[in-house]
């Protein structure tokens, strides 16, 4: 988009309502700088105080304003008006995907969470059970293989693009999904870690990493640049050879 | 209705390919094995059969079918090749190289039977 | 046994087969395009496959791979696209499979014992 001239507007549609509801349009300045969380505060503190969204840090670090900008889940704070706001001046903002909404653009993230905690998403300490301290640091070479497998998924903070970007989701809705999938892969590969054995058994079959069809969405969204893609073929390769090895117990 | 905006990256019509032609091909897979059991009627029978697949129309959906099945197969080399080997730098490579050697084979049969 | 083990299994079949089909669709595709130079015919065809065991082998090992490779995969639509999910959808799908595999070796014997 063009540098806006002055008094020009966008015409932002909104989606009102719960699992049923509208659309509804408003009209907002365009400014040079702005963000879509930007757009969206306008629109509450300007016109409309009783639209419902969610934020926080407004700087990327917290992940609680993703919602669906123009059909493409995002993360609004660090979405820059110019990159989504087409040259007819228009912007169409829902809710995530794949979650129930509760209101407006802000949905229940509760089924996101409890698919982390049902693919072991805790980690659990082996020589320190019940969460306790171990006595000692835990020595994990930076240059280990399993290091850095666990490295290349760790900065995941849950705002759940990859959740409302992955078609598995919405076709099977007891898929774990990308991101607790992708936790679970980090833990398996955490050398402290003591129950690999069961965080194994959680994620196999089709509830688990077996359905992913590897189409990439979720590691074409991340705004991490994370890629749970690679880890689910990580936990599929590890149970191919577990199973066929016998090493499943 | 479904939206299309955010599903255009390579690997997702990667995996649109070969979905699509691998539901094909299984549906094809009943008809092939038995139009190749009228050998068991004796080689007229099968010469028969050949016979009616020289017809035009045949023949494309003989290329359609060749480029399916070339299809399938580079694109599941693709997703062996990030299951098993952990191939994920490359990926869209690997999309592009697939879809050149689908082509390929396609056109090569082409020529053969033109 | 758990649903999820034998959904891995399924899984695992799935791509064992693949791996075999790779081999044997490069092989198949690189016949095709050799074999219909010149056209088709039944006493050509025959000449190859007729009391040859390797190539009866060789078919017979495709046509299991390949009958169960379809049937898990149209498995997998059905349950994403139909929601036909469950222990007696995946029994009857590889009922099958391995039906539509014994059909692709009856079809090799055929060429084999012609």
């Amino acid at each position: 988009m063009p540098t806006p001239e002055r008094g020009a507007t966008l015409e932002v549609s909104i989606w009102r309502g719960g699992a049923e509801g509208a659309m509804r349009t408003y009209q907002v300045p365009a400014r040079e700088n702005q963000t879509v969380l930007d757009i969206v505060t306008y629109i509450q503190r300007e016109l409309d105080p009783s639209l419902a969204y969610r934020f926080a840090c407004r700087v990327g670090m917290c992940g609680s304003c993703a919602m669906t900008v123009n059909g493409r889940a995002r993360w609004t704070c660090r979405t820059h008006a110019s990159r989504v706001v087409g040259p007819d001046g228009k912007l169409e903002l829902r809710p995530l995907a794949n979650l129930p909404v509760i209101r407006d653009l802000a949905t229940d993230m509760a089924p996101f969470f409890d698919k982390w905690a049902k693919a072991g998403g805790r980690f659990q300490p082996k020589d320190a059970k019940d969460g306790a301290v171990p006595e000692e640091f835990a020595v994990v070479p930076p240059t280990s293989k399993q290091r850095q497998e666990a490295d290349a998924g760790i900065e995941c903070i849950g705002c759940g693009v990859c959740y409302a970007s992955c078609d598995v989701v919405a076709w099977n809705p007891d898929y774990l999904g990308p991101a607790a999938l992708n936790r679970a892969w980090t833990l398996v590969n955490d050398v402290r870690d003591g129950a690999r054995a069961e965080r194994m058994e959680a994620v196999a079959g089709d509830a688990g990493c077996h359905s992913c069809h590897s189409t990439q969405s979720c590691t074409e969204r991340c705004p991490k640049q994370l890629d749970p893609s690679a880890s689910i073929a990580g936990l599929k390769r590890r149970l191919f050879w577990d199973t066929l090895l016998g090493r499943r117990g | 209705m479904m939206d299309l905006r955010p599903r255009s990256h390579p690997t997702y019509l990667a995996f649109l390919v070969h979905r699509i032609s691998g539901l094909l091909l299984a549906l094809f897979l009943p008809l092939h094995f038995w139009a190749l059991g009228s050998a068991l009627r004796g080689e007229e029978a099968l010469e028969g059969f050949l016979r009616w697949t020289d017809q035009p129309l045949v023949k494309a959906a003989e290329f359609g079918l060749v480029v399916l099945l070339a299809a399938h197969l580079a694109g599941g080399l693709r997703v062996l090749a990030l299951e098993f080997l952990g191939w994920r730098r490359r990926q869209k490579d690997l999309v592009a190289l697939s879809a050149g050697l689908s082509l390929a084979v396609g056109l090569l049969f082409l020529l053969d039977v033109l | 046994m758990s649903a999820a083990r034998g959904q891995v299994h399924l899984w695992i079949v799935q791509r064992v087969t693949a791996m075999l089909l790779a081999v044997a669709v490069t092989v198949h595709l690189v016949t095709i395009l050799l074999a219909v130079r010149g056209g088709l015919s039944a006493a050509e065809l025959l000449g190859r496959l007729q009391g040859n065991a390797a190539w009866l082998c060789f078919y017979a090992v495709f046509a299991l791979a390949a009958g169960l490779h379809g049937a898990i995969g149209l498995r997998n639509i059905a349950g994403e696209s139909l929601g036909w999910r469950g222990r007696g959808f995946d029994l009857a799908w590889l009922g099958i499979g391995l039906l539509t595999a014994l059909f692709g070796i009856r079809a090799a014997w055929g060429l084999y014992a012609a």
